[in-house]
């Protein structure tokens, strides 16, 4: 006898499951309708490759996966497709989605399925390929994509089959075990061969189930003789069928929180969803039906069935004489973790594995709940060894905190403390709250991180700009200012031309100091990259307890956190490489001299680089520029869309403006006259910058040699023409609604009040 | 045809929290008949007084309160506050004893706080401290067990007790020191073997006074139903008796007159095994985890053998009780459990440091 540890808390509920036992598995007549949704797995939902009004086969391929997770779904009997609709879902949330809706002909005509008995000898490529063409998801309950589950990216030494079927009423893996136990075993050494070839560490294959079903028990025990396949039983306690209780019941082992079993090396898988992988690799048989469980007193039969995925759960309750007026509900799954059904239109989909149509005495309605006592009943049942009370006391507080603390998210929402709970509370209900609201809190602030970031990013950028605007006109000055004193010396005059205070000096000295030193840089970067990463740890973490439907979603945006904190990595390596020479150009600057710790040496080079490229040039890289631009937010975009996130929109018309940004520049450059093409032949005169300095030097020659009136009256004429242009740009910018309105409109003031100064002064003169 | 939507887990244990508390009850019937036995029907009509009295409190303060008062007094949490006191007030005490106790049992330590559930005290335990302090002579004026009666007196009938507690009609020496007292009187007097030879409470007794040590015997048995019954763990009484048997063991010193007294002294008289089974198990206001159960019991313990010992009060169970209500929550913030996943235990304060 192999050793098993017995499971923390747990109850035992009322097994209930003789009353379906009793009758041979059976079959039901075609419905008139049968409805397939897209969604019956998790991950993406699949897309409809029919068309209404398109005949189609038994097996045939109706909808195709969309991307690793997801799973394809095939037609279960021949028909036409009469319509691809919204309707009911068998899902807790009672919502409805699309679906494709098939009128059968009543032929069930079959393609044909491409049987193949050596199977074993297909590369492991190639099976897991059939498996996933076959659309096998989880047929426990959870509905993952079984061959994502068979590829792990681990080392995996252990293989559990589940056939522990704790729940309650719940004895489809029980019928199964006990029809097609050779099916099983031939299901799980295929399994086994895939999990442990080539030359895997696989040492350990092992089904388990409970003590309760002798039957099924002996069957696959007499099945797997002679095989490396082990059948280990336990006590019936609920819930031993939870992934990890069953983990830990067999192994000893506990996934570690918020990762998956195969991160221990463990991979599980139900019963049913094996058999199902051997049908699609020896029978080439698709997923299209299944055994469930029709149980419950107000029905007149109650059996297990084999059933068409896609029946709805009407027609199954009708073929089993349901009492509607004594049913107390209608559940999907079992009395456990089964979810309630509002409406019965709903169809029987890949996880279905029970319709549960109790009666009014069997599970009646709950009573109303009392004080909680403390008693610590919940925490005596808790599997998961959480302490129920208090995660309840905190959950009605709304302290999130504790919550956490309280680890309510290893809670498995198993119900056993609700059940055992005698003040009748619904505690697990509770928990789901708080966890949804959690997660909320947890995505909003995410969301508030990243926007505090991009707003110190917009800042830096607004600062670098800010300071290459001063360097270019600081250099301007100093020019004017060479200029001026080269003008003096060469005339030998007595004049002074400098001012006391240099304004050239004075705007480097502002420069350095807006200029972040290295070190400020690097720690910046290792903020960013540390949050980057905290990031990524909660995405992770998220994603190992996200309900399984939110997991793709959840893995793409862990993708980006991986790109972002490699991203950010990249960015300190570099800076680290570069050491002192963080300047912040990351231009081509193409000087022999500049220093490239002096921030306005940098930016004069810059100006001076910009200023000798010819506007064709200057056009084309920005072309190049916004084409980059264009490309990052498409790949976005895409991004956005997939997830569904709420920001596709906006990122739709910054791509759209983006696009009209290009045409214009493009039309732009279309518009230059040829000519200008060839810059090195331009004349040095032409140069912006050679013209403002030869400028500054007639002017400093001119004022050198004129009274103090008439270089007032000079000053003034100047200054109103400054004024004049600046009122011309307030006035565009006003018309334009330009946000810089106010800063115009502050500089125009001070303009006039310069000129009236000045004015005042030539008064004086005069 | 619509169903109706309710969330898992859809089935349920039988019974609910009226039933928890009538187990309880039930299982305070083996003490009640002992002391009955030895001590005449005084703390049987002490009993039915003080839940009479809770029950009548609760249902006003229900009122009150606007909320239902059958749904409310159908959990039976105020019988069981009322049995409770009954149970530990002394045989005979005045009506007004029992009906002030009860009712700042659940006025003040219970409905003021919330209701059931939300208080942090025991409520009995808070009814009886309030009697112990404000009429200290009356609550400790114990009946004589029946062994302690002389020749031609008889054990109280009905009809004098009730002339007693109503009336205050008392009957002449009817009153003996409990072994508790005697043992705190005699403290730096007698070796303890002469007390126990001396003392007639302790001469008529078998091992720990007489009369005590079998209504201590009778909780004891409760106790155990409600453990088979899993109505309670076994942290919180076996940390308490334990801590009790080793301080004793610690302090003995042979038994000379300044002994702490015996294990076995400790463990079966006063309301030791009360305590330990009916009272500091009480859910509402103890530790919520086993570790913190564990702590709790044993604080409770320790309390109770610092106070009996060199304390003031010959008895402390309710004074003990209080005080590690006190600590309850501080206990619950260290002492989670470690969940399945984790490598070790957290604290709750965790995330606010
Ligand atoms: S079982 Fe119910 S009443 Fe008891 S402690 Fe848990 S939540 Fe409270
Ligand atoms: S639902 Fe959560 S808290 Fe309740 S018993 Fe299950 S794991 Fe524990």
């Amino acid at each position: 006898m192999n050793q098993i540890w017995p499971l923390p808390g747990g109850v035992h509920p009322e097994e209930n499951k003789a009353q379906s036992m009793q009758l041979p598995l059976g079959e039901i007549s075609l419905p008139s309708e049968m409805v397939y949704p897209l969604n019956q797995h998790i991950g993406a939902p699949a897309k409809a490759i029919v068309a209404v009004g398109e005949q189609v086969l038994t097996g045939q391929l109706i909808a195709t996966a969309r991307g690793m997770i997801s799973a394809n779904i095939h037609a279960s009997t021949s028909g036409t497709v009469s319509a691809i609709e919204s309707r009911q879902l068998p899902h807790p949330s009672g919502m409805n989605g699309p679906c494709i809706v098939l009128t059968p002909d009543g032929k069930d005509e079959s393609i044909d399925f491409e049987r193949n008995e050596n199977y074993l000898e297909l590369e492991r490529d190639e099976l897991l390929e059939k498996i996933r063409n076959a659309g096998i998801t989880g047929m426990g309950g959870a509905g993952f994509p079984t061959a994502v589950k068979l590829n792990p990216r681990d080392e995996i030494s252990t293989l559990i089959i589940n056939g522990t079927e704790c729940e309650p009423y719940i004895t489809a893996d029980d019928m199964l075990m006990q029809t097609r136990a050779d099916d099983l075993i031939k299901g799980t050494q295929l399994l086994a061969h895939l999990l442990g070839n080539p030359e895997r560490a696989l040492k350990r294959v092992v089904i388990g189930i409970e003590d309760n079903k002798p039957d099924a028990i002996a069957a696959v025990k007499a099945a797997a003789k002679e095989t490396n396949v082990e059948v280990a039983t336990f006590p019936t306690r609920y819930p031993s069928g939870g992934e990890k209780q069953l983990i830990y019941i067999l192994t000893g082992q506990e996934v570690p929180s918020g990762q998956l079993p195969a991160s221990i090396g463990i991979v599980l898988q139900n019963v049913g969803t094996t058999v199902a992988a051997l049908e699609a690799v020896r029978d080439g048989k698709p997923l299209i039906e299944r055994i469930t469980t029709v149980v419950g007193k107000s029905l007149g039969t109650q059996r297990n069935i084999r059933v068409k995925l896609g029946t709805p759960i009407q027609h199954v309750l009708k073929e089993h004489a349901f009492n509607e007026r004594e049913a107390s509900r209608l559940i999907v799954g079992g009395p456990m973790m089964g979810f309630a059904l509002e409406q019965d239109a709903a169809p029987v989909i890949k996880s279905t594995n029970c319709i549960l149509a109790p009666s009014k005495q069997e599970l009646p309605d709950p009573p109303p709940a009392q004080a909680c006592i403390r008693c610590g009943m919940c925490a005596e049942a808790c599997p998961a060894s959480l302490l129920p009370q208090q995660m309840y006391w905190y959950t009605m507080a709304e302290d999130y905190d504790k919550l956490e603390a309280h680890n309510i998210r290893d809670c498995i929402e198993c119900g056993a403390c609700s059940f055992v709970c005698p003040s009748n509370i619904p505690l697990v209900q509770y928990y789901r709250a708080a966890k949804g609201t959690m997660r909320q809190i947890a995505i909003d602030k995410e969301k508030s991180d990243r926007s505090r970031q991009r707003f110190e990013f917009r800042q830096e950028r607004m600062a670098k700009a800010e300071l290459e605007k001063e360097a270019k006109r600081a250099a301007r000055k100093l020019a004017a200012e060479a200029a001026k004193k080269k003008m003096a010396e060469a005339k030998a005059s007595a004049i002074d031309a400098t001012d006391s205070d240099d304004p050239a000096a004075a705007a480097v000295a502002r420069a350095k100091a807006k200029q972040l030193s290295p070190e400020e840089q690097k720690g910046k970067l290792e903020r960013a990259l540390s949050s980057a990463q905290s990031r990524l740890e909660k995405a992770q973490a998220r994603l190992a307890e996200a309900d399984e439907e939110r997991k793709p979603q959840l893995e793409s945006k862990l993708k980006q956190a991986e790109l972002k904190v490699q991203e950010s990595l990249k960015k300190l390596k570099d800076l680290d490489l570069n050491g002192d020479n963080t300047a912040t150009s990351n231009n081509t600057v193409e000087t022999n001299e500049v220093d490239p710790n002096d921030p306005v040496a940098v930016a004069i080079a810059r100006a001076k680089a910009k200023m000798n490229m010819d506007p064709r040039e200057k056009l084309e890289a920005n072309i190049e520029s916004l084409k980059k631009r264009l490309g990052t937010a498409e790949e976005k975009l895409a991004v956005a869309q997939a997830e569904g996130s709420d920001t596709a929109a906006a990122l739709q018309t910054g791509l759209e403006k983006i696009k009209g940004k290009i045409t214009t520049v493009e039309l732009e450059l279309a518009a230059l006259p040829q000519n200008s093409a060839k810059p090195e032949t331009a004349p040095i005169e032409q140069d912006a910058a050679s013209v403002a300095i030869e400028r500054a030097k007639a002017k400093a020659a001119a004022s050198a040699s004129m009274s103090p009136e008439e270089k007032m009256r000079e000053q003034v004429a100047s200054m109103e023409k400054r004024l004049e242009k600046a009122k011309e740009r307030l006035k565009k910018a006003e018309t334009e609604d330009d946000k810089n309105v106010e800063a115009f409109r502050s500089a125009t003031q001070k303009l006039e009040d310069k000129l009236a100064a000045a004015r005042g002064e030539l008064e004086a003169l005069n | 045809m619509a169903f109706m939507k309710i969330t898992s887990p859809h089935a349920h244990s039988p019974g609910n929290t009226g039933d928890v508390m009538k187990q309880v009850i039930l299982a305070c019937i083996p003490g009640l008949v002992i002391l009955s036995y030895f001590f005449g029907p005084g703390t049987l009509i002490n009993v039915v007084m003080a839940s009479f009295t809770a029950v009548v409190c609760e249902a006003a303060v229900l009122k009150l309160r606007n909320r239902p008062i059958e749904f409310y007094i159908k959990d039976y949490s105020a019988v069981l506050t009322g049995v409770l006191l009954g149970l530990a007030l002394p045989p005979y005490c005045p009506w007004w004893i029992v009906a002030i106790g009860s009712a700042s049992a659940i006025i003040l330590a219970k409905q003021l706080y919330g209701g059931m559930g939300y208080n942090p005290f025991n409520p009995a335990m808070v009814g009886y401290v309030i009697l112990l302090i404000s009429f200290p002579v009356e609550m400790t004026q114990w009946a004589p067990p029946r062994p302690l009666l002389e020749g031609g007196q008889a054990l109280m009938g009905p009809m004098a007790a009730l002339q007693q507690i109503w009336l205050g009609v008392s009957v002449d020496g009817y009153t003996a020191a409990t072994p508790l007292d005697v043992f705190k009187q005699n403290e730096g007097k007698l070796l303890l073997e002469n007390m126990y030879r001396e003392a007639p409470i302790f001469s008529n007794g078998s091992w720990a006074g007489a009369g005590f040590e079998w209504a201590n015997l009778g909780f004891l048995a409760g106790g155990g139903y409600l453990l088979y019954k899993k109505i309670f763990t076994w942290h919180t009484p076996v940390s308490m008796l334990a801590t009790i048997v080793i301080m004793s063991f610690i302090f003995y010193d042979g038994g000379s007159s300044n002994s702490g007294g015996s294990a076995t002294f400790h463990l079966f008289s006063g309301a030791t095994m009360l305590g330990a089974f009916f009272i500091a198990t009480d859910p509402v206001s103890s530790a919520v985890s086993t570790r913190g159960r564990l702590v709790y019991g044993a604080g409770i313990g320790l309390l109770i053998y610092l106070i009996r010992v060199w304390g003031n009060y010959p008895d402390a169970v309710a004074f003990a009780v209080l005080l590690m209500n006190f600590a309850a929550p501080f206990i619950d913030h260290y002492t989670l459990p470690r969940t399945y996943g984790h490598e070790q235990s957290r604290r709750a304060t965790e995330k606010q440091e």
